[in-house]
């Protein structure tokens, strides 16, 4: 049966609480750790920082941790723009980008865990293995039969703009761990962020294999496990709509039945 | 422990090729449920209070007794496919096997109770 409560070694325990500087805008980050060469639980530390020398974003305030408090602290980032998708977490209780979510955003003490229901390789780092072998799966890539044309695969206008709203998912995992279908049933549920890639490459007009592909999704697990919750859409710090290629996928469904 | 690849883990036994007649059957049964249900209970209130026989005679029309009847089937087929949905989502294993058989013939046992005892009422 599903867990509701966290085993023993993973429940959460207060821990270290940094010196406060002097400053007037100081504010309060509350950061979860765990090491897995420590053998301890999860802990929650407390770091404050002068807001008056920090940058506006959740990112800036965690480099300035990592740089100037405590170098321990482990987090993914690159681009700082929100394109990678590599600092993904839970900021605040929303799965979003630390990158482009500014601290204005937050009322009150910053809140920062990793993406949840996933394992986690350290601090704020969620492995995310699973994930990317689950949109490998999918085939991301243009399947076609027809001989490779002399110059490029045409497309009209029209049947690109289809790709709008599709291509621009950067495979955060910020949708897919914030779907509790994707929580009970991982293992065979492709979630919300696979599934919109999914249908990114059935709606592509150059790609051959729209039959294998759906024949592929069509399955009470890989595809109708979403009950169209929502918080795929409501979370992606894209502004991506995946329950919306998602119910696109069941209608082509339903479209080769009736 | 096993040593599987990741993309052997993510692919698993691979697709079932079926969801979709389940799908358009909760479709089709949440839009039928969705007229029956209003015109059973204005039908049904209007017997709140009468006597046996009165309720009796209600059954009796053809057409309260062919919409009971269609209610009774579709409503717990209806019932019956949400419950396998819930409990695939929340149960595992043979739990989630055993659950699912004891939420179908649950259903089907109220569609037989339920006729059974409508043809008794109607006739």
């Amino acid at each position: 049966m599903v867990q509701f409560t966290l085993p023993k070694n993973s429940k959460i325990r207060t821990g270290k609480t940094w010196p406060k500087p002097e400053g007037k805008s100081i504010r309060k980050f509350q950061i979860y750790r765990w090491n897995p060469d420590d053998g301890e639980n999860p802990r929650v530390d407390t770091y404050f920082i002068d807001m008056d020398k920090c940058g506006p974003m959740v990112l800036d305030a965690l480099i300035k941790i990592k740089t100037e408090i405590d170098p321990t602290l482990t987090f993914r980032r690159s681009c700082r723009e929100g394109i990678c998708g590599s600092c993904a977490m839970n900021i605040d209780g929303i799965n979003t980008l630390a990158c482009i979510y500014g601290l204005d955003e937050i009322k009150g003490d910053v809140k920062i865990y990793p993406l949840p229901h996933m394992a986690v390789v350290k601090d704020l780092i969620p492995d995310l293995t699973h994930f990317y072998a689950q949109h490998a799966s999918i085939m991301p890539w243009l399947e076609t039969k027809t001989n490779r044309p002399a110059k490029e695969w045409r497309q009209s206008i029209e049947d690109r703009k289809k790709l709008d709203g599709l291509y621009e998912c950067v495979m955060c995992a910020s949708c897919s761990t914030s779907c509790p279908s994707y929580w009970w049933n991982s293992d065979r549920y492709l979630g919300p962020a696979a599934l919109l890639h999914a249908y990114r490459w059935i709606i592509d007009s150059r790609d051959e294999a729209t039959g294998e592909r759906l024949d592929a999704l069509e399955d009470p697990f890989k595809l109708y496990r979403c009950h169209t919750i929502m918080n795929c859409a409501k979370t992606c710090p894209k502004g991506l709509n995946p329950a919306k290629a998602i119910s696109e996928i069941k209608k082509m469904m339903v479209e080769r039945v009736v | 422990m096993r040593y599987l690849t990741t993309r052997k883990r993510a692919e698993g036994l691979g697709s079932a090729r079926a969801g979709t007649e389940h799908h358009l059957a909760m479709t089709a049964s949440g839009w039928a449920l969705l007229v029956l249900v209003p015109i059973l209970v204005f039908v049904l209130a209007r017997t709140i209070g009468g006597s046996f026989d009165e309720v009796r005679a209600t059954f009796a029309n053809p057409f309260v007794a062919i919409l009971t009847a269609l209610f009774l089937v579709i409503g717990m087929r209806h019932f019956a496919k949400g419950a396998q949905t819930a409990i695939e989502d929340y149960a595992h294993g043979a739990t989630r096997a055993a659950l699912i058989m004891v939420a179908n013939a649950a259903a089907y046992l109220t569609i037989a109770a339920g006729l059974y005892a409508l043809i008794k009422l109607a006739i």
